[in-house]
């Protein structure tokens, strides 16, 4: 059990400490002004996305070839923590650099990953991840937009719904149906294409915050060449289930909300809406202790899976464990940081107190976050199942052609 | 950074549990609630005082083997994990500690090798509530509760007003055994009457609750993984409506809930005992967070294996009472988890947040 940095991580965090104080500040967002998602200052985080790509800490773990240094997961933690000590835009890369792209590095041919790394990792392509759809959500298998053969390529329609991202993505990664007569899992095919192809219309959704971050993304018999099939046709369940295991890793505090609880302390340690400091008064210690226990438990676990990764592990189902408790706690701390001031908590504050707008912001979000990427009882059962041993829930669409399925 | 127990610690721990599954069943700890098996339990201590699980952590110079904190967080838990009826707690964690950290070497040398050999037995009256009274090297108290204060031979006392080593073997110490919901970990009031001592200089009460509570957070992650275990293994077996109890959501989704708060508070223990090796500046917010976080997780642990246990669970025979009992134990021998919450936050009130 060693907390310290290795001489060589201690090294690697002066270095970025020293880029970062140089540049962070140069990209401090104006108050008031962005989203938990990050699109609402675009301009500005790609600017800053470009530094960091230019000084190769926009994926430090990626091999230098792609580039990044080929450091381990711990420089990427270094580099988080020494991140969250300015104030920048919120990251709207996620799902390009934690999701699509490392699909496409797993199984595109490498002159074509080759060709879009690069672009993504500076910010200047953004992409996103077209799979839920109005009946496919939970139940991701369940996707009905339609690929149909013609020639050397595929003509799809349909509709996909919740795209985060699509109204400002260049390219955008989709799972469809290829064969509505084989068995649920065993139809679908995966692809990448242009999302400013003929036939694709985006049409933003608004969400509960007021925002819209994601979108109705609608296709009319838009063309989609064979060469972009990532897996074997009837293989797509298997190329998103690896996407699914990259999100599951990319979770934590800093990187899914802009608030932590740091900001939940330092509110706590300025007069409430009473007078008195909330740090000091026994109700308000009980939950700022239990909210910290959870952010540093959820920061601690991934810790540890970190060292077991350094060790050759693989990430298990157990990497679950981020996004549901996080997701959770963040609602929790969003909460009580409102009530900290009273009935003032409730005043819509963007652009006014920074602080009370960001927790806000992050009170929204969460109920979102809860849903995004394996809601909480998704989450729940994967651990149940997958790593407590506990039987699967009862499932009535295994072994069924796709279109003999009545749903 | 290395977030996980070495090889030794883990060889350690595997050796433990294997020897307390054998030698303190939860048929021991239960003669124990009904007042038998004490010689077992004494027996016991002996063999694992011989093996040095009371000298682990205790320095080389001082008659202990000194393996170090982790080592012993490894240790705490196979105890916890067993509920094993030993002094660890009150002799190792408190008194061991305290001495060892605060005391003089004069007090090094004449107290810890003897407790590194489990020869004598420490207890310790620790935390803010304490009204001891000094009068020049002469101590006065009120009847205290103190684990395993029937069998100690001397005590840790830290109050408001400072640390002290009392030999209970003197005339003026008055200890009277009583009962509480875990006989398992015997308690005795101690009170003194103008008794000799001894100051500890370089250690306060706050700082011994810190470090034991590291070590006590461990016995708890045990005891919570232990609850874990006995109702996976119970709702994998028993069948209601046609099928296994484990198959419902509802059981599914509550165990998936001990299990996150387990893993949080494994965690959060971890970060501790690197703290408390380290003697680490951050080891006070540590601590209570790691005390904090394994506290609700054992307490949720126990009363959802007897939830999920049905009216099974609910009898004496069954084994989900000792873990209920011992988790409440756990909860308030030091100091009841509403301190800890106001030390946490009084912790992270000094580091100053930006
Ligand atoms: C903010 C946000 C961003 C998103 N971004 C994207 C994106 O970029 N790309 C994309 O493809 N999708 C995205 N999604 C969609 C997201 O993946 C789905 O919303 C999610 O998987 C849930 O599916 P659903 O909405 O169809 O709800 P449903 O699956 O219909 O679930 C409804 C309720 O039933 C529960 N439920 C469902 N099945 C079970 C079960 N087996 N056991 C117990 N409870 C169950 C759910 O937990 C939920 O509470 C986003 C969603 C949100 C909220």
């Amino acid at each position: 059990m060693d907390f310290e940095d290795t001489a060589e991580e201690a090294r690697f965090r002066r270095e970025a400490r020293e880029w970062l104080q140089t540049h962070a500040p140069r990209y401090a967002p104006p108050a008031g002004e962005s989203d938990a998602e990050g699109f609402a200052l675009l301009p500005l985080a790609r600017r800053w996305q470009t530094a960091k790509a230019e000084a190769r800490y926009a994926r430090i773990s990626w091999p230098e070839a792609h580039g990044g240094r080929g450091g381990t997961a711990m420089d990427e933690v270094i580099f988080e923590e020494e991140q969250r000590r300015f104030a920048l835009p919120p990251d709207p890369f996620g799902i390009s650099l934690g999701m699509c792209i490392p699909t496409m590095m797993q199984w595109a041919e490498p002159q074509v990953a080759e060709r879009f790394v690069r672009p993504a990792l500076r910010g200047e392509e953004i992409w996103c991840q077209l799979f839920s759809e109005p009946s496919a959500g939970s139940d991701l298998a369940n996707v009905r937009t339609r690929a149909v053969r013609d020639g050397d390529g595929w003509i799809v329609s349909g509709q996909k719904v919740w795209t985060t991202g699509a109204h400002v993505s260049d390219w955008g990664t989709i799972l469809v149906r290829t064969d509505p007569a084989a068995e649920k899992y065993a139809g679908l095919s995966y692809f990448w294409f242009n999302m400013k192809s003929p036939g694709v219309e985006v049409r933003p959704i608004r969400q509960a915050s007021g925002h819209a971050a994601f979108n109705e993304v609608f296709f009319t018999e838009v063309r989609i060449p064979d060469a972009q099939r990532l897996g074997a046709v009837g293989g797509g369940w298997k190329v998103a289930i690896s996407t699914l295991m990259n999100e599951r890793m990319a979770v934590n505090e800093a990187d899914i909300a802009n608030i932590t609880i740091d900001d939940v302390v330092r509110m706590a340690r300025r007069p409430g809406w009473t007078g008195g400091r909330p740090i000091d008064d026994p109700a308000a210690c009980a939950q700022i202790a239990t909210l910290y226990a959870c952010s540093m438990g959820v920061r601690y676990t991934r810790y540890r899976m970190l060292t077991q990764l350094s060790r050759g592990g693989l990430p298990g189902p157990e990497a679950a464990i981020g996004k549901l408790a996080l997701a959770r706690n963040i609602q929790d701390m969003a909460a009580f940081a409102m009530e900290m001031r009273g009935p003032a908590g409730i005043i819509d504050d963007r652009g006014g107190d920074p602080d009370l707008a960001a927790m806000q912001e992050a009170w929204f979000y969460s109920a979102g976050l809860r849903i995004a990427g394996g809601t909480d009882e998704i989450l729940r059962n994967t651990i149940a199942e997958r790593v407590l041993g506990l039987p699967q829930e009862a499932r009535v669409d295994r072994g069924v052609p796709f279109n003999q399925l009545t749903s | 950074m290395n977030f996980d127990y070495s090889e030794e610690e883990c060889a350690l721990a595997e050796q433990a549990r294997r020897l307390l599954a054998e030698r303190a069943p939860p048929s021991l700890i239960r003669a124990l609630l009904e007042g038998e098996g004490r010689d077992r339990a004494a027996a016991l201590w002996t063999e694992v005082s011989a093996l040095g699980w009371p000298a682990i952590a205790i320095p080389e110079a001082h008659g202990g083997l000194g393996f170090g904190h982790v080592a012993l967080c490894a240790l705490a838990e196979e105890v916890g994990r067993a509920m094993a009826p030993l002094p660890m707690l009150p002799s190792i964690y408190l008194a061991a500690e305290a001495i060892a950290t605060g005391g003089s070497e004069a007090q090094k040398a004449r107290w810890l090798p003897r407790i590194a050999l489990g020869e004598i037995v420490g207890t310790a009256i620790v935390g803010a509530s304490v009204s001891a009274t000094a009068t020049g090297n002469r101590l006065t108290l009120p009847a205290t509760l103190a684990p395993f204060g029937a069998e100690a031979s001397i005590a840790v006392v830290a109050g408001r007003d400072g640390a002290w080593i009392v030999d209970l073997g003197q005339a003026g110490v008055v200890r009277t055994a009583v009962r509480t919901i875990d006989q398992s970990l015997p308690c005795a009031t101690i009170a003194f009457d103008r008794v000799e001592t001894e100051p500890l200089q370089m250690i306060d009460a706050e700082r011994i609750l810190a470090r034991a509570a590291v070590l006590v957070a461990f016995e708890q992650l045990g005891g919570a993984d232990a609850c874990l275990d006995m109702a996976l293994g119970y709702v994998r077996e028993r069948r209601t409506f046609g099928r296994v109890v484990g198959s419902y959501q509802a059981v599914k989704h509550r165990l998936a809930d001990i299990y996150v708060a387990n893993q949080l508070a494994r965690s959060n223990a971890y970060y501790a005992a690197w703290a408390l090796s380290a003697d680490a500046p951050e080891l006070a917010l540590a601590a209570a967070t790691a005390r904090v976080s394994a506290t609700a997780a054992y307490e949720l642990a126990a009363r959802e294996n007897i939830q999920l246990h049905g009216g099974i669970g609910f009898t004496w025979e069954a084994d989900c009472h000792l873990h209920y009992r011992r988790s409440r134990v756990l909860a308030q021998i030091l100091e009841p988890v509403e301190t800890w919450h106001r030390r946490l936050a009084a912790a992270l009130d000094r580091e100053g947040v930006a």
